[in-house]
């Protein structure tokens, strides 16, 4: 057990002692050399947590599942991109302000950051947001020409098998119902066939412009090992290009909730 | 090469074989890597199969149950509405390279589309599908075949049995009349002798009675082990797709101008819509309802139907859930009384 796993230990067990939390949500040992989620709520329990560079998982994803919402108020182990979720959940009116204690695990012990205030002071000291190695897959991908770019997408989404698992990993995926399984009209086709598999990828990836904390959990949580995070990457990355916003550290509006009557795009109007 | 017998088989042979296939445009499915990744993909020869591979992530279900297939066709609506059957679509398949837990996957997806009436379609597939078995000489955490019923060197539903020698090469038991046939593509093979030694096959510790389950799961309706223990599934269809077993599927109709088609899809007990009924009303509302209902069908509900548990113990599940799901940990802990 390393110091920063004892220290987040001991924070979560104190946590749950005083009762200014009811589950701590963090990362355990899993199987396979592993780690999985846990949702500890016994000071004895704490004991489960672990804390290393195999914690990948975004946990945000699950602060605003019904299921965990009743266990009480929540504490979650925040790595960079738990926070960036924070504060986009935040501003999607999704979670209010002081509703989630952040914990933030580091060498000098472990940081409790109570309101978005502090999350935001904490992600400011961060190097930027964009995943390193999307932003040079990326580069390679835009270099490509447009026959083949749709050749290499082509070949990768025909192992899509539409289990959605990208999308219920997703901490930004929290409607409650989809715009894929909308069959009133039915926009996206269900089938895993090329455009069923094309739109649905396209459809996500247009929702989440704006709004991808660039976590990369779609990716992971992939069966077909699929690197669907580029195409949200990718989309976030143009919104922040064209209208200056970032996932996470968006103010009151984000780019795909506003406009503005002067836009030169008539549509809007 | 007769039925019951074991040949030798050399790399070069099997090869030959490869280059047979691809002559007679036969389409063969084998695990290969793509990046860091193995899936179940077409393949042309045996040099592009991941060999080494524990399992591949996919499901070879896929030969016999496309993850969509066309079920009809239809012109014209209302009264004026004609249906058409489609054409038979069911192309010559070698399925190559799946562990034995995989093979014996195929009985159990028979079992349920040929229950009442024949299903054509999986029919089709399947006559034209050939199973060879690659035996294990490796398992990892996920792998627990031997909890329920089978083993790292089965020959359940396989229709040709390799192993591995010591040195190189294949032992190659013919267990079928399309083994014999697709064996018989390289001429006449040596059957092995007595100087031919089987790589060792890994120990699969047993994980779980499965003979206790129906019981243990009986008595476990009204537990709150479904909702603590699925906490942290995100809801996703992935161990319902992976699976070899799994059959449920979803029919859709895609409408054109004039006509349209009708569909199945692969559908996953592990997603919120999948019992959703029209009236907003969802009689699995849960996770933890979902979580129970998957495990009571595969060891409780099918067996009292089938006699037969409806899981190979291949660990694929597991090993895909991006949340770290596992049945092997699942059942044994409720066995064991917790």
């Amino acid at each position: 057990m390393s110091v920063r796993e004892s220290d987040l230990r001991a924070t979560a067990a104190r946590l749950l002692e005083t009762g200014s939390v009811a589950v701590v949500i963090g990362y355990g040992a899993g199987t396979l050399g592993r780690r999985r989620p846990v949702f500890v709520r016994a000071p004895a329990q704490a004991g489960e947590l672990v804390f290393d560079d195999e914690c990948h998982q975004n946990l945000a994803t699950y602060l605003l599942k019904p299921e965990i919402r009743r266990l009480g108020r929540p504490a979650v182990v925040a790595i960079p991109s738990v926070l960036r979720s924070l504060v986009q959940l935040a501003t999607e009116r999704q979670l209010k302000d002081g509703d989630v204690l952040a914990l933030v695990v580091g060498d000098d012990g472990v940081r409790e950051l109570a309101d978005l205030a502090a999350v935001r002071q904490h992600l400011a000291g961060l190097p930027g947001s964009l995943h390193p190695a999307a932003k040079t897959e990326i580069a390679r991908l835009s270099a490509m020409t447009a026959a083949e770019r749709r050749a290499f997408w082509s070949d990768e989404l025909s192992r899509c098998i539409k289990c959605y698992a990208c999308r219920a990993a997703c901490p930004m995926c929290y409607c409650e119902r989809c715009t894929t399984e909308c069959n009133r009209p039915q926009w996206i086709p269900v089938a895993s066939h090329g455009l069923g598999t094309l739109e649905y990828h396209l459809m996500r990836a247009m929702h989440l412009a704006g709004r991808c904390v660039e976590c990369a959990t779609c990716s992971r949580a992939c069966p077909a090992g699929i690197p669907v995070h580029l195409l949200a990457v990718f989309a976030e990355e143009s919104v922040r290009r064209q209208f200056g916003a970032e996932a996470g550290a968006a103010g009151p509006a984000y780019a795909l909730s506003s406009f503005r009557p002067e836009d030169q795009e008539g549509f809007i109007r | 090469m007769i039925i019951g017998e074991r040949y030798q088989l050399a790399p070069k042979t099997l090869e030959a074989i490869f280059a047979a296939l691809a002559r007679d445009g036969v389409r063969v499915l084998a695990p290969r890597r793509v990046d860091q990744h193995v899936a179940l993909l077409p393949v042309k020869s045996l040099a592009e199969v991941a060999l080494d591979a524990v399992q591949a992530s996919g499901s070879a279900k896929a030969a016999v149950f496309p993850p969509v297939e066309q079920l009809l066709s239809f012109t014209g609506s209302g009264q004026d509405l004609r249906l058409q059957d489609p054409e038979p679509t069911a192309p010559p398949t070698v399925v190559f390279g799946i562990r034995p837990c995989e093979a014996r996957a195929f009985k159990s997806l028979q079992l349920v589309f040929d229950w009442d009436s024949p299903d054509t379609l999986f029919d089709a597939h399947l006559a034209m599908t050939t199973v060879v078995s690659l035996g294990c000489t490796q398992a990892d955490e996920a792998c627990f075949c031997t909890s329920v019923g089978g083993g790292p060197r089965d020959t359940q539903g396989s229709d040709l049995l390799l192993q591995p020698l010591q040195g190189g090469g294949f032992a190659a038991d013919v267990l079928t009349a399309k083994g014999q046939a697709l064996l018989g593509l390289a001429g006449e093979l040596l059957p092995l002798g007595p100087e031919g030694m089987l790589e060792p096959a890994p120990e699969v510790e047993p994980a779980f009675d499965a003979a206790r389950l129906p019981e243990a799961l009986e008595a476990a309706f009204d537990s709150p082990v479904w909702g603590e223990e699925s906490l942290r599934c995100l809801g996703c269809g992935t161990c319902a797709f992976v699976c070899p077993t799994c059959s449920c599927f979803d029919i859709q109709d895609e409408k054109r101008d004039g006509g349209g088609r009708r569909l199945r899809c692969w559908d996953s007990c592990g997603l919120h819509q999948f019992t959703l009924h029209a009236s907003g009303h969802n009689p699995r509302e849960t996770q933890g309802q979902r979580w129970r209902q998957r495990v009571s069908h595969k060891f409780l509900y099918f067996p009292e139907r089938f006699s037969a548990a409806a899981c190979v113990g291949c660990g694929k599940c597991a090993r895909a859930c991006p949340a770290d799901m596992s049945l092997k940990e699942f059942l044994r802990a409720l066995t064991r009384g917790r």
